[in-house]
């Protein structure tokens, strides 16, 4: 991997979250007046005219735009209109809930999914492998908040055993963590599978078994560490749908965190929170895809071998 | 894929699950064409004496409301076939914009390849470092009560994977025989691309179309839920579910019924769709 290699992907990387920033930028100031979210349409129009005033929504949005990098490099993000206070402090408030869910969300996933396609794989064509593939397939097609919605039923409309909504206690993570992780897993497990499929038939599983090892050990000593090597590439995907499914699967279960703060934020028009969300979300992501690209060359060293070649 | 070996048909085998899907899929077609024939009422008629009423297999339900009524008395099942209509409609229209534009972003790309090729790139990594539905959560509240901005929005979504697929697709085709022959034959870049390559590539983007539809569907209804898609009066399966969910106590059906029509749509598509991938391209296993 060469110094060139890395400083273009890190240019590229930089240049992303620039873009995502500004063209949020753009599409919030051109998408309706904030003054009116806020005071309200019968406002006065003299307190309309101050508070666009004071918040120089007046000036032009080159102007707009400039000004809010300035204030961004300063450490300053923004006030939130709607809770009347710094927009950093009203979202980092919510970053642990978030981080509670999507961890706990994660680890099921790798849990669950995983060894379901190890499982599928081994037991190629068997009910193992049917049942496994037909619940990646029903997971992959059911919308997060459907899902949401037959678990509340089941489990707290009919049996009672589970809190509708709402966080605190560990009794209500349970449905949003299953909500997002049994799709996620269902997806896993079809990677995993194809993944462990590739590494099955490979010369190497052959000679282990020469040599003595046996079969379980093989697969679970040779197979699978070489099959997550394709698995890493799909991190990015799934930090991606985490993050899109959080944000239905908060306000499906009255999640106290980002998601549903940036769904209420963006109906309220308070800019400042929307941007430093979608912010967050932006490095975040670029930041993963970028770790996914480096750490591939060095799990992989063929690869990386055939790009610094390039 | 050598569309060589495709010239002895087999005879296509059709699982019955697959089958099962296409007639959902069809039934649904046909209700959102012969709307008037499912709606018992209007869909937007209130009838506040006769709200809450439950379907009708539960007690105190009646066959003048089979899926019984909502909070403000309106049809359910009304409601539903309107909803079935503008959803199916959303995403069909979605589908098909993201389609020509991705298709024609990868063909540019690859016809022209340096600037322009670097350009879709960037863009491409830019989809990749946002999750659609943020940025379309961004650009929603703009599209307000506008339909139409609406299902260009969902046009938007999937583009890249048709612009890399087509991208990637020309750029090997443009070597092969054919190609090189009528460009020898001093035919213009719009006949060669237009005329030869896109039928010899449109194969796999048929089946990323197929694909593409049911999450089309789930974005929009998943939108709709939030409140921030299809806006009253109107109505979508997401919309249902979305002000469903606050009665999942004392009217379980207002939810449930749309959300069971979408998962079954949704994931008959994909059963489709799988199996169509399958029969395209066999090596894809």
């Amino acid at each position: 991997m060469t110094l060139r290699f890395l400083l273009q992907k890190l240019a590229r990387a930089i240049l992303t979250v620039i873009l995502i920033v500004t063209t949020v930028f753009v599409v919030l100031r051109l998408t309706g007046d904030p003054a009116m979210y806020v005071l309200g349409i019968e406002a006065d129009p003299r307190a309309l005219e101050q508070f666009r005033e004071k918040w120089g929504l007046n000036d032009p949005i080159w102007q707009q735009y400039l000004q809010f990098l300035w204030n961004c490099l300063r450490g300053d993000f923004g006030y939130s209109y709607f809770e009347e206070r710094d927009a950093m402090t009203a979202v980092m408030e919510r970053v642990p809930k978030t981080i509670l869910l999507m961890g706990v969300t994660a680890i099921f996933t790798l849990l669950v999914g995983i060894p379901m396609g190890v499982l599928a794989a081994i037991h190629r064509n068997s009910w193992i492998d049917r049942l496994a593939m037909t619940a990646s397939v029903a997971g992959f097609s059911l919308p997060n908040f459907v899902l949401g919605i037959f678990l509340i039923l089941t489990f707290s409309v009919f049996l009672r055993w589970l809190p509708t909504g709402g966080s605190g206690t560990w009794q209500h993570l349970v449905l949003p963590v299953l909500t997002m992780g049994l799709a996620e897993a269902a997806v896993f497990a079809r990677f995993t599978r194809s993944a462990m499929l590739e590494a099955l038939n490979q010369p190497y599983m052959r000679t282990a078994r020469a040599k003595g090892l046996r079969r379980n050990a093989t697969v679970w000593t040779h197979a699978l560490p070489n099959a997550a090597i394709p698995l890493v590439t799909i991190t990015g995907f799934f930090i991606g749908t985490l993050i899109a499914g959080g944000v239905v699967t908060e306000t499906v279960f009255s999640w106290p965190g980002l998601g549903r703060l940036l769904v209420t934020s963006v109906s309220n028009r308070d800019l400042a929170v929307v941007q430093i969300i979608v912010m967050f979300i932006a490095v975040s992501m670029v930041v993963t895809n970028l770790t996914i690209d480096l750490l591939y060359g060095w799990l992989d060293p063929r690869v990386g071998s055939a790009r610094s070649g390039e | 894929m050598s569309d060589r070996d495709l010239t002895v048909r087999p005879k296509i085998k059709v699982p019955l699950i697959v089958g099962l899907s296409f007639a959902w899929l069809i039934a649904m077609v046909l209700i959102s064409l012969t709307l008037d024939l499912w709606q018992p009422h209007d869909f937007q008629a209130m009838n506040l004496r006769a709200r809450f009423a439950p379907p009708v297999w539960m007690e105190g339900g009646s066959w003048s409301h089979i899926f019984g009524t909502d909070n403000l008395g309106r049809d359910v099942l009304s409601r539903l076939v309107v909803s079935i209509r503008i959803s199916l409609l959303v995403a069909l229209l979605g589908t098909v914009i993201g389609a020509v534009l991705g298709t024609l972003i990868g063909l540019l790309a690859a016809r022209f390849g340096g600037i322009v090729d670097d350009l879709v790139m960037v863009g491409i990594d830019y989809q990749a470092a946002l999750p659609f539905m943020i940025l379309a959560l961004a650009v929603v509240a703009f599209a307000g009560n506008s339909l139409t901005l609406f299902i260009l929005l969902m046009g938007l979504y999937g583009w890249e994977r048709y612009a890399r697929i087509a991208r990637g697709l020309a750029l090997s085709a443009i070597t092969q025989g054919y190609a090189v022959a009528v460009k020898t034959l001093g035919a213009s870049p719009m006949r060669i691309y237009g005329r030869h390559i896109l039928p010899n590539i449109a194969n796999a983007l048929i089946v990323n179309m197929t694909l593409n539809f049911p999450q089309t569907i789930m974005l929009e209804t998943s939108l709709s839920f939030l409140g921030l898609g299809i806006q009253p009066p109107m109505t979508s399966l997401g919309n249902m579910v979305g002000f469903g969910r606050d009665f999942l106590l004392n009217a379980w059906w207002l939810a449930t019924i749309p959300a069971l029509v979408i998962f079954v749509t949704t994931l008959a598509f994909a059963l489709v769709g799988d199996w169509a991938r399958d029969q395209l391209d066999p090596t894809s296993r």
